[in-house]
């Protein structure tokens, strides 16, 4: 395959032109409300390219990004592409050793991390702290810590545009793993830019749209916010992880600041149809609203769309490992009687897909069977897992084809209709979670023999997750033991939504958990 | 009038996060939110049907751990609420 052509030599090139052309328009907006014009988000870049250059970081590295939305965060993003290593960003609410594992995992050479987290990642060579600690500041930075205000006062790295290459390495994005350690799923320049290309012949933005920021940063859903909005000189509206969860409050937010572009989970919009009062605004200015990462529960993207009636919807499909490699607009209005999820649609113009049975054989055309995806978007591999990125890769005519683990169908008139996954792996808002996982955790409490966990579909919820649970009759935990257990030892996100004792767990005839007929049983419960 | 809040309360929160739990091991005082019982989602379905039963108006800012935390502290609120006519 030849390299594909784009306008720019990679991801810092999207800021540079933007910074050419609209120097003074805002280019990101924080979530206290302070801004930063495209100049100086550049110029503070280029700084902080300068300062890790200084640092001793090369090109190639790994530097993690550990704190909450903001301005600074978008600065040290493109700094970090500036100096031609790649960004590494963490959930800052995670547990401290799930931080910690991660950041060793692909050894860091530098970290830009809130006051809280930069204790956590005190051991790596250069902490920048970032926002500021709480108490008088210096005296409560980590010991050789750097304050982010230091950092801006660095001369800036001449770039140095010959040197780019848009195969490197630019970001890793740690995903659930299915044996319960978090895996980085490693993309170049390249996978980005053709994915933002694509978007821009999708979705047509300019200057004058204003992008939602909803999604954390270690989400690729961000990959759109971020660099679309950027490329065409677009303002991009950072949402606080508070506010991201309050209704109400997003919607008097994205209305003061007439967004134009909105891009979150279903769970969000649902959230917004169900609990943002949304008739007190005026949403006028909404001119697209897309979702992905999960199944959109009909009866909320019904409420949603009328409430909202004048955008654009886009359902976007694709794993992390691809970003969205098919879409399908939602033709309004979403009918009374309709209750079956919309369909993923067709394969986005730079990826190819292709559907095959168990065997790696084409499927007859309708046919049920895995999705696979080639193309520039395709994701370079796991970080140190050349076992697991050989294994989820298909050689073919030539082209590395991508194993989604996604069971889909073609429609002719659809496109792909997503079936569901023949593995334990289900999203809930969002999020890719293990049921193994889930039930590793439940093993490691005293009184739990046995546990088998099952997603079922939800009208509501989008999906259930019920653990089964075996204990002694004499030392059964209670359910509300349990779920505070699952508090602590997982995710929210994680933490089933119901427990239910059993004598024994079902058997199959080889005796394996007999999963089916707990599905089946948990069916007919709700 | 607080016994029988506290006990419907305790008889929403066992229907829709606890199915199946004995409304004995949910205690006045277990914590909801800061276990992980409810979740920040949960919280926005507990708050919609406090509003409608009780007819009160629940801000954003009252909408925290220190009034909906335990069922205590819960039912505490719903009679100064209800007792404000708010």
């Amino acid at each position: 395959m030849p390299e594909p052509l784009f306008p720019v030599a990679n991801l810092c090139g999207y800021l540079e032109a933007s910074a050419e052309r609209f120097p003074d328009r805002v280019a990101v907006v924080d979530p206290d409300g302070s801004s930063v014009t495209y100049r100086e988000l550049n110029d503070g870049a280029d700084r902080i390219a300068g300062f890790l250059a200084a640092r001793g970081v090369q090109p190639g590295d790994r530097v993690g990004l550990v704190q909450p939305k903001s301005v600074s965060g978008v600065c040290a993003i493109f700094g970090i592409l500036k100096a031609r290593a790649a960004y590494v960003p963490v959930d800052s609410t995670a547990p401290a050793a799930r931080i910690r594992s991660i950041l060793e995992n692909c050894q860091v050479r530098a970290v830009f991390a809130s006051a809280r987290c930069a204790e956590i990642a005190a051991r790596i060579e250069t902490v920048v702290v970032t926002g500021a600690p709480a108490g008088p500041a210096s005296e409560n930075l980590p010991q050789g810590a750097v304050a982010w205000p230091k950092v801006l006062e660095h001369s800036p790295l001449a770039a140095d545009p010959a040197s780019r290459r848009a195969g490197d390495l630019a970001y890793i994005l740690y995903t659930s793993g299915s044996t319960g350690v978090p895996k980085g799923v490693t993309l170049s320049h390249t996978n980005a830019l053709s994915f933002v290309e694509w978007c821009s012949s999708v979705f047509h933005p300019n200057q004058h749209d204003r992008f939602s920021s909803h999604a954390p940063f270690h989400f690729d859903l961000s990959i759109l916010d971020i660099y679309l909005s950027i490329k065409h000189g677009s303002t991009l509206y950072l949402i606080s992880e508070e506010l991201g969860k309050n209704p109400a409050g997003m919607a008097a937010f994205i209305a003061a600041n007439r967004l134009t572009v909105w891009y979150s989970t279903p769970s969000i919009l649902s959230l917004l149809a169900e609990f943002g009062d949304l008739e007190r605004f005026d949403f006028s200015s909404l001119r697209l609203v897309l979702f992905a990462g999960e199944v959109f529960p009909v009866k909320h993207l019904r409420s949603i769309t009328r409430q909202w009636p004048r955008p654009e919807y886009f359902n976007l499909y694709g794993p992390t490992e691809t970003n969205v490699c098919t879409f399908a607009r939602i033709p309004l209005p979403v009918p009374d009687d309709r209750t079956k999820p919309y369909p993923i649609g067709w394969a986005c113009s730079h990826c190819t897909p292709l559907v095959l049975d168990e065997d790696q054989k084409s499927v007859a055309a309708g046919d049920e069977g895995l999705l696979y995806i080639a193309g520039p978007s395709v994701f370079m591999g796991y970080w140190a897992r050349p076992e697991e990125t050989a294994a989820a890769f298909l050689e073919r005519d030539g082209r590395r084809w991508y194993n989604t683990g996604d069971v889909v169908r073609q429609d002719p008139s659809d496109g792909f209709i997503y079936v569901g996954r023949r593995d334990r792996m289900v999203k809930r808002r969002g999020y890719r979670i293990e049921l193994g996982d889930i039930e590793s955790a439940l093993y490691r409490h005293q009184q739990i023999r046995e546990a088998a966990v099952v997603a079922i579909p939800d009208a509501d919820a989008g999906v259930k997750i019920l653990a089964y649970v075996t204990a002694p009759e004499d030392a059964r935990p209670s359910i509300v033991e349990l779920k505070i257990y699952c508090g602590q030892a997982l995710p929210a996100y994680m933490s089933p939504d119901a427990f239910i004792f059993q004598d024994n767990l079902p058997k199959t005839s080889t005796n394996k958990t007999d999963y089916q007929s707990l599905v089946k049983k948990s069916s007919t419960k709700l | 009038m607080n016994d029988q809040i506290k006990e419907e309360i305790r008889q929403y929160i066992l229907t829709e996060f606890l199915p199946g739990e004995k409304p004995s091991n949910l205690r006045d005082d277990t914590a909801l939110r800061t276990s992980g019982i409810i979740d920040s989602v949960g919280l926005l379905r507990m708050i919609d049907y406090i509003e409608e039963r009780y007819k009160i108006q629940v801000e954003a800012h009252e909408a925290g751990v220190e009034n909906f935390d335990r069922i205590e502290d819960i039912a505490a609120f719903i009679q100064r609420k209800s007792a404000t006519g708010a």
